[in-house]
Order: C-alpha cells, then sequence, then structure tokens
C-alpha cells in the first residue's frame, strides 16, 4: 500500500492539486450495454489520496464510470468495457487480472446502506476473512476496532458489536459498510452517493468521514448534491449524456467553470 | 317440468331482466351516462341478480326439503302390518314402493288395470317393462305407489310455479328500485363479496368436514384398539380384513409404519436436498439468463411427471439396476454373485422419490435465493469476494430460514407420497434399518387396508382412518412449521 504521510498529504493539499500523482488514469473508456452506448470515450485520471467526485445529471455516466473501476459492471449482464484503465500502471481490464484482488484493492460502497444480516462484528470481518488478513481472534479483533475507529462509529456500538448489522440507524449503517470497505485496506475506496438515503446529519458525519479518510485513501464519490461535491472533494468531474464535460479543482469548478454546460449545470439550469 | 329445464328458464328469465335492467337505466339517463350512479351494465346485472339468486335459492331448498316430506307423508300411509315390523322393514317397503311408482308410469291403462284387480303379477308385469323389484310385492304397494306418484306430480307443478313467481317477482321488484341515482354498483359488488365468502366458505368448511370424519372413524378404531397399542405397538400383523371378520383381531402397531415412512422421506431427502439445492444456486446465481429461461422450465417438467410414472420407473429400471450392480459388486469382492440390495428397497423407493422431489427444491430454493436482495451480492463482490464466497457467506445464510421452510414443506410431500413407495419398496411392514432391505409405508398401509371388500366396522379397515389422521398431524405440523419460519424470513428485508 502507498500511503503517504499526513505532512506529505497536508503540503501536497497546499500545493496545486496538479502536482499530485495520479491513482487510476482512465483512457479512452466506453461503456456499452447491449446495443446502448453509455460512456463516450472517458479521458479521467484519479489522483492520489484525493477526493474526486463525479457530478452531473441523472443517466449521464457518472456511476457506470465509477463501477469501471473496480469492474462492477462484469456483474451486469450485456456490459461491455471498452479503453484502458490502470491503477498503479496494471491495466485493470487485462485478462491475466484477478477481479477478485482488484476489488480488494479498489473497495465499494453503494447508494443504498447494505450490512449483511450478520453482527457488526461479522460485517466487518467479513473482508478480512474472505482475504485472509489475520490469523487469530486478537488480529481480528484489532481490525475490526481499527476500522470502526476509522469510519467514526467504534464508540457508538463498541458494546453491540455481536448484534446484527441491520438493527442500526441508516447512517450508522452506512458508516458499518465504509468501515467493512476500510477494512479490507483498499487502495482506492469508490462511493456511488452514499448518502442519498440518509438525513441531513447521517449525511453531515459521513461527510466529515470521507474528509479524514482522504488522508489513507484515494476516494471517488458520486453525488447529486453539489454542496457535497464542493465539500468533501478536491477535484470535481462533471458528466453529460455519457461524456466528461470538464474536470478540474473543485474551487475552480465551482466558481469559474470553462464549460458553460457545467456553469448551467451547477446553477441549476438543468437535472 | 323437469329442473334442469327450470334452471334453463330461470337463467332465461335473467337474461331478459339484465336487459330490461339496462334498458330502462339507459332510458333513465336520458342520454347522458354521467346522470345515473352506475353505469346501465350494473343495472342490468342487480335487476338479474333479483331474478336469479332468489328463484335458485328457492329452487335448492325446495328440492332438498321436497323429497324428505314426500318420503315422510308415503311412510304414513303404509299398512300397520309392515308398520309394525320395525324401521328396517317400512325403509325396504319404502324402497319397493318407489320402484313400483317409477314402473306405474310405464304401463298402459290395461296393465294398470289388471294390475289393480289383483289378475296380474305385480313382480312379472314391471319386469316386462324393464323395471326389476327386489321382493314379490304387495297389492297394496300399487295403491300407495299410486299416492306417492300423485304426490311427486302435485309437489312438482308446485315447484315451477312457485320458483318462476319469484324469479318474476324479483325481476319486477329490482326494475321498480332501478333509478338515476340509485348505488346497483354497490349492490351488485355486495353480491360478489357475498359469493367469494360462499366459495372460501366451502373450502374451509370440507376441510373441517373431512378431518371431522377422519377423527370420528378414528376414534371408532380406538374403542375396539387401545391407542397405547396403536401408537406404540412395533408389530404391524392386522390379519385378515374380509367382511363379517370383525371379530378376528389382529396387531396394529404403528412403529414400523411410522419408521418406514420417515426412513424412506430420509433417504429421499438425502438425494433431493443437495442436487436440488445445487441447481437452484447454479440458477439463481451463475446460469445465463438465456441457460436459465430454458433449463428452469425443463427442470420443473420433472414436477410435472405423475407419481406413478415414477413409481414403474423404479420398479422396472432403477430396482434391477441396483439389485444387479450389487451383484456384481459383491462378485467381484467376494467371488459370491449374490446380489446385497433388494429389487425393491428403502434405497430405491429414497432415489426415484428424490429425483421426483429435486424440482420441488430447486424451484422453491431459487425463488428464495433470487428473492435476496441484489445490494447484498454486490456489498460482497465489491469487498473482493468471489461468487461462491458471496452464495456461501452471505446469500445462503440470509436465504437460510426460506429455505428450510422450503425443505419442510418438501418433506412433508415424501412423507405423504404412495404410488412410488408401493411399487419401489413394497409393502412388507417391517423393522430394520438396512436400506437394501425393503420397507413400507403408512400410506402404502391405507392403500392396503382400503382396497378390496370392505366392511366399515372391523378394525381392519378402521385403522386406516386412524393412520390416516396420524399422517395428516405430522403433514400438517411441517407445513405450519414451514409457513412460519417462510414468514418469519419475509419480514427481515423490510
Amino acid at each position: 500500500m502507498n500511503i503517504m504521510s499526513e505532512a506529505a498529504v497536508e503540503k501536497a493539499l497546499d500545493q496545486k492539486m496538479n502536482t499530485v500523482p495520479y491513482k487510476m488514469i482512465g483512457k479512452d473508456v466506453s461503456v456499452y450495454y447491449g446495443e446502448k452506448r453509455a460512456l463516450f470515450d472517458v479521458n479521467l485520471n484519479i489522483r492520489e489520496n484525493t477526493v474526486t467526485a463525479l457530478i452531473g445529471p441523472s443517466g449521464c455516466g457518472k456511476s457506470t464510470f465509477l463501477r469501471t473501476l473496480n469492474r462492477m459492471n462484469d456483474t451486469i449482464e450485456n456490459c461491455r468495457v471498452t479503453g484502458k484503465i490502470t491503477l498503479d500502471e496494471d491495466d485493470i481490464y487485462d485478462p491475466t487480472i484477478d477481479v477478485v484482488e482488484l476489488r480488494a484493492r479498489v473497495g465499494m460502497v453503494f447508494q443504498k446502506p447494505n450490512p449483511f444480516p450478520k453482527s457488526i462484528y461479522d460485517n466487518v470481518a467479513y473482508g478480512p476473512r474472505i482475504h485472509g488478513l489475520a490469523r487469530t481472534k486478537a488480529d481480528f479483533d484489532e481490525i475490526v476496532e481499527t476500522s470502526l475507529q476509522k469510519a467514526g462509529l467504534f464508540n457508538e456500538v463498541k458494546d453491540r458489536l455481536h448484534e446484527p448489522g441491520t438493527g442500526l440507524s441508516g447512517g450508522q449503517q452506512q458508516r458499518l459498510c465504509i468501515a467493512r470497505a476500510v477494512a479490507v485496506s483498499p487502495e482506492v475506496i469508490l462511493m456511488d452517493e452514499p448518502c442519498s438515503a440518509l438525513d441531513p446529519i447521517a449525511t453531515a458525519k459521513v461527510e466529515e468521514l470521507i474528509h479524514e479518510l482522504r488522508t489513507n485513501f484515494t476516494i471517488v464519490i458520486v453525488t447529486h448534491s453539489m454542496q457535497q461535491a464542493a465539500r468533501v472533494s478536491q477535484r470535481t468531474a462533471m458528466f453529460h449524456l455519457g461524456n466528461l464535460v470538464e474536470e478540474n479543482d473543485t474551487d475552480k469548478m465551482f466558481t469559474n467553470p470553462d464549460d458553460q454546460r457545467t456553469q448551467d449545470y451547477i446553477m441549476g439550469r438543468f437535472g | 317440468m323437469s329442473t334442469s329445464l327450470l334452471l334453463l328458464l330461470i337463467v332465461v328469465i335473467g337474461f331478459i331482466a339484465y336487459f330490461a335492467g339496462r334498458t330502462r337505466s339507459l332510458a333513465l339517463s336520458g342520454g347522458k351516462l354521467s346522470n345515473l350512479h352506475s353505469l346501465p351494465g350494473y343495472h342490468g346485472s342487480y335487476v338479474a341478480i333479483w331474478a336469479m339468486l332468489p328463484a335458485a335459492l328457492v329452487l335448492g331448498a325446495w328440492l332438498i326439503a321436497a323429497p324428505v316430506y314426500i318420503d315422510g307423508s308415503t311412510r304414513a300411509t303404509l299398512p300397520d302390518t309392515v308398520q309394525s315390523q320395525g324401521p328396517a322393514a317400512v325403509q325396504l317397503a319404502l324402497g319397493q314402493v318407489k320402484s313400483v311408482a317409477g314402473g306405474l308410469l310405464r304401463l298402459s291403462g290395461e296393465e294398470l288395470a289388471a294390475l289393480e284387480s289383483g289378475s296380474a303379477n305385480l313382480r312379472a308385469t314391471l319386469a316386462s317393462k324393464g323395471v326389476a323389484l327386489a321382493g314379490e310385492g304387495d297389492p297394496y304397494m300399487v295403491t300407495v305407489a299410486k299416492h306417492f306418484n300423485a304426490m311427486t306430480a302435485t309437489n312438482r307443478w308446485l315447484m315451477t310455479a312457485a320458483v318462476l313467481l319469484i324469479a318474476v317477482a324479483g325481476g319486477v321488484y329490482a326494475i321498480r328500485n332501478v333509478a338515476a341515482r340509485f348505488r346497483a354498483r354497490n349492490q351488485v359488488e355486495r353480491v360478489i363479496l357475498g359469493s367469494l365468502i360462499v366459495a372460501s366458505s366451502i373450502a374451509i368448511l370440507t376441510t373441517v368436514g373431512i378431518v371431522a370424519s377422519m377423527l370420528s372413524e378414528a376414534g371408532r378404531f380406538f374403542t375396539m384398539v387401545s391407542p397405547l397399542e396403536f401408537f406404540f405397538g412395533t408389530v404391524w400383523d392386522p390379519r385378515f380384513a374380509a367382511a363379517g371378520s370383525g371379530g378376528a383381531s389382529g396387531q396394529f402397531g404403528l412403529i414400523p409404519l411410522l419408521a418406514g415412512t420417515l426412513y424412506i422421506a430420509f433417504v429421499a431427502m438425502l438425494f433431493a436436498v443437495p442436487i436440488g439445492l445445487f441447481a437452484a444456486i447454479y440458477m439463481a446465481e451463475y446460469a445465463s439468463p438465456r441457460l436459465r429461461s430454458t433449463a428452469k422450465p425443463l427442470l420443473e417438467v420433472l414436477a410435472g411427471i405423475p407419481t406413478i410414472v415414477y413409481g414403474f420407473f423404479a420398479l422396472v429400471t432403477v430396482g434391477p439396476f441396483l439389485r444387479d450392480i450389487s451383484a456384481q459388486l459383491n462378485g467381484l469382492l467376494t467371488g459370491d454373485y449374490q446380489n446385497f440390495i433388494q429389487a425393491q428397497s428403502v434405497l430405491t423407493a429414497g432415489i426415484v422419490m428424490g429425483i421426483m422431489l429435486i424440482p420441488f427444491v430447486s424451484s422453491l430454493s431459487d425463488d428464495i435465493i433470487t428473492q435476496v436482495p441484489r445490494a447484498l451480492r454486490d456489498g460482497s463482490l465489491g469487498l473482493g469476494a468471489t461468487r461462491s464466497e458471496t452464495v456461501k457467506k452471505v446469500i445462503l445464510p440470509a436465504a437460510l430460514p426460506g429455505i428450510v421452510g422450503a425443505l419442510l414443506l418438501t418433506a412433508s410431500r415424501a412423507v405423504g407420497e404412495t404410488m412410488i413407495v408401493v411399487l419401489a419398496a413394497g409393502v412388507a411392514a417391517r423393522m430394520q434399518i438396512n436400506p437394501f432391505e425393503p420397507m413400507t409405508t403408512v400410506t402404502v398401509k391405507i392403500v392396503n387396508q382400503l382396497t378390496g371388500d370392505l366392511e366399515f366396522t372391523s378394525p381392519q379397515t378402521l385403522v386406516a382412518f386412524a393412520l390416516g389422521i396420524t399422517l395428516f398431524v405430522i403433514t400438517l405440523g411441517l407445513n405450519i412449521y414451514a409457513l412460519y419460519i417462510v414468514r418469519k424470513y419475509r419480514e427481515q428485508y423490510e
């Protein structure tokens, strides 16, 4: 794993984002669902230890692009991806790549909280167990505790780790899902509208969490909320009708976008 | 007028009433349908219901009540010599009188006169007209039969008149009610609701009736054989079950039959559960939609094969095959070509019944597995789990209660299965644990006890009801428990 030191991150952030190295590179990425083309030659690079927000109106292809990054589109029938996506120089669509291993490196948090019908502990330990990240009970306990702490959930659930994860509130469930993703120690975490099913207070907590996670992980987040994109991200990419319209520093994007369509969308003139 | 003609007339009146009601409501609407509370069709139906329903109900009641009344009145006219001989003789005489009455209608005037004067033999005359009498017949019978015929004719006439009158009166009453703001829709709705309630109560009452009759017959059995002997007896030997042998005692031990039932069901489940479950997992999780759309119906064809077909498949194919292969194996191992698996055995019945159950297990489990939300699959795959890890650790645990419910439902089918066992496991009620030997089940013994010449007073036949109620309690218990589990599982996701 390639974790930059705290100081280095802060330093990088102080500088222009442009100097941060790329974690993932997408080149001419197109996606087809059967005959229908959903993405048109998207060239989008994801910077390391950065929160990249994907915005755009519904059906613009932002979720589709997100799902190409850990090949979750493979589970959809008739879905075809062309172009090239690399993760640290490795082409993730190379036939020799192990999808299972890729998904361990690029984790995912979904729109609707989807804890497994197991205990909180087992939910978090699920990934480490299948990937053999720990051997002893003590090791697992530690992974579970640190993951829950990173997700800001530990203090709320430490007395009921063995109660079902489905019994938590919506916001807690979503943070449990984030803890579950974090427990596998991925390098990149993909989030598909993680707050769309949550109330404002839970949303604030998750946003704060995303902000903190950035020091250890590269994060790509799809969101419908402009404010959320502005609050949590450093880079923003705007999609429209399957095309990447513009990608820029979030500050610039929301104050002085290059493209008219971005401006219209941000101003709420369409979408 | 015959009953069917009368029914037809009621329907015709109903039709006329429908169109009359419709036309009247259309006339009242003044050309604008929105003036009416209900559409013209509802007004028509309302009138038709009033014309047909009361008339049909009266007809039904009349048909049930009239014969009782006529019989009673005829009985009273029988001579005292017959009446004094007790109810059995009266009943016999009544039966003969009815036959005579039927025959009288076919006689010509001269033949009738000859009979009444006593110059012709009653039995011979009627036999020549194709009416057979049980006894010689007495002269008084002709008089009583004539009385009977007269009453029947009057009754028919009265019934026809009453029913038609009620039909017309109902139609007229209803058509007078039709008005623009009349709520015919709500009235029709109430009739529909009523008929739905009647339909469901028929289903429920039938079940109650069956259970009650089984219980009472089983009760009679238990007055002859003690329940202790039945439920805990280890020997099944009911002896002869011919008419009149009520005194001959046998041994009615349930245990060997119950053991056979459960053993064969267990072997069947041993085959059906893994194969069915794996097939379901493949269909639900791995198969492409195209494969699924062809393979699933094919698998379900198995469920459509009548069990008797499985039975002779067991008898002519599986059984001999197992017997021969066991002989070969034995020969290779010991040099003695003696089969150790009987053609009719627990194993044969278990395998064939297992094949029969595969589609039940697979299609029920498939439904339950596909009900597991996609989000859970994605969550697991997104963490880098393989498909089989996802199935094993997330989907099956989530679907487990439902699958257990499905398996219990399947088990209750296995317990109730008859035809396969008759042909594949034999009828020998034995207590043993070797799966290569024949055994038999509760259902087979019920068939056994109830075929042939029967007299429903001996324990040999009544035991079938005791067996039936035992089986019923077992399957009912399994089904209720299965439904309880399935219901509990349903609540989990929402």
